[in-house]
């Protein structure tokens, strides 16, 4: 028997037998405390690759595009940054870096590193740390806020500019869901007890 | 560091990386023990919560002020400069009759981190006051507001993309303006706020009462 606990009350449980895709909810509270969900690996793992996929051209290809009296511009993820570097404003290039490029990144290569050894049964030393770092990062990644940031740019341009959407946009708009999708599919308890067995 | 087994009796503390609910022999609060399976350190409650939260609140309160009087950014399009704050910005919004784009800006950059530090406040002065008021609804509350809390990054996304974007001369260009360091600043202080305020001592008060 084993015992669950909620993390926002306190409350320490037996642990329930949940179906598939079905979840545990804190009695006093009302907070989920977990998702069950068997194939947790194999789907993660499959949409953590898709993500990889589209994070990469995200990334390499242009977002907006903007021209004004034959003049062409555009802007990927990456010029917005050193943009920023470059007019001498660090740390907000610096928060921009992480929230849009380095966290989801890091957390689709950890995923990565942590998942693909277990489905494949080999063993991992470090990833009970790459598992961690998941966790803590995940509060750190704003692609979501970013696209709607990319769209309130555009119409402010729309009217002065021809203003066209790039292939990254759309890149960007698949990824959330996708990245979305991996994690409400991971069921971290179940990957936590497998990463355990293989110590 | 200490290793801890599984009984069932006695108090019990949960490993906020991995959730793993462990059983230890006495109090941990003065001692460093690392969780069983992930090895992060383990603390029945997140150490100076209060001191720390309100801490960091008071700092982005701080930062709200200047994030919000200075400009964000400054528009040069041909040769015609404008400045603007992140209310202005809103404001022309609605004069150019973009009305849900405005809402949006305006609810996500105005009033999200505005609501976030006043939600967080009330939280910790519920808590220092031992308040009885509905736990649930706290508990609810403190969930919803570190969700959102992300949102008020649009402002500054948006200055990012047009700088990146508008780099036609004098004919067409952007700069970045003091504020959105503030601004950012406001959104990084309200999200290691939400961090390091310990949901758990809303239930503390209520349990103290039931015994």
């Amino acid at each position: 028997m084993r015992l669950i606990g909620c993390y926002e009350c306190d409350g320490v449980a037996e642990e329930p037998l949940v179906p598939n895709g079905g979840s545990a909810v804190c009695q006093r509270c009302g907070a989920t405390l977990f998702r069950r969900q068997r194939e947790t690996v194999a789907i993660t793992l499959a949409l953590v690759i898709a993500a990889g996929i589209l994070l990469i051209v995200a990334n390499a290809f242009p977002l907006l595009l903007f021209e004004l009296q034959g003049q062409q511009t555009s802007a990927t993820l990456i010029s917005g940054v050193l943009s920023l570097w470059a007019q001498a404003e660090y740390p907000v290039s610096a928060l921009v870096f992480l929230t849009t490029i380095f966290a989801p990144m890091s957390q689709v290569a950890l995923l990565l590193y942590v998942l693909v050894p277990i489905y494949l049964g080999w063993r991992n030393p470090w990833a009970i740390v790459a598992f961690r770092w998941v966790e803590i990062l995940r509060p750190w990644s704003m692609m979501e806020v970013f696209l709607i940031g990319v769209l309130v740019a555009l119409v402010k341009l729309t009217e002065q500019a021809e203003m066209t959407l790039g292939i990254a946009f759309w890149a960007f708009a698949l990824l959330i869901p996708t990245l979305a999708g991996a994690i409400a599919f991971l069921d971290a308890e179940i990957i936590w007890r497998k990463l355990e067995e293989g110590q | 560091m200490s290793q801890v087994v599984l009984p069932v009796e006695g108090p019990h503390v949960q490993c906020h990386t991995c959730n793993l609910v462990m059983s230890i022999p006495e109090s941990i609060q003065d001692e460093h023990w690392e969780c069983a399976r992930c090895h992060s350190i383990v603390h029945q409650r997140k150490p100076n919560s209060i001191a720390r939260t309100l801490a960091l609140l008071i700092a982005a309160t701080i930062c709200y002020v200047p994030a919000n009087i200075y400009p964000i950014m400054e528009m040069t399009s041909f040769g015609y400069k404008r400045s603007d704050t992140i209310v202005s910005g809103v404001l022309y919004l609605f004069i150019d009759g973009q009305w849900p784009l405005a809402v949006v800006v305006a609810v996500a950059s105005v009033v999200v981190p505005l609501l976030k530090i006043v939600v967080l406040f009330g939280l910790v002065i519920s808590v220092l006051r031992k308040s009885q008021w509905h736990p649930q609804d706290r508990a609810k509350l403190y969930r919803v507001i570190e969700e959102v809390g992300r949102w008020s990054m649009v402002d500054v996304y948006v200055v990012t993309i047009l700088v990146a974007l508008v780099h036609l001369g004098s004919l067409a260009s952007v700069e970045v303006e003091r504020g959105a360091i503030f601004f950012g600043a406001v959104v990084v202080l309200t999200l290691l706020a939400a961090q390091s305020f310990d949901p758990r001592l809303i239930w503390d008060q209520i349990e103290d009462e039931n015994e």
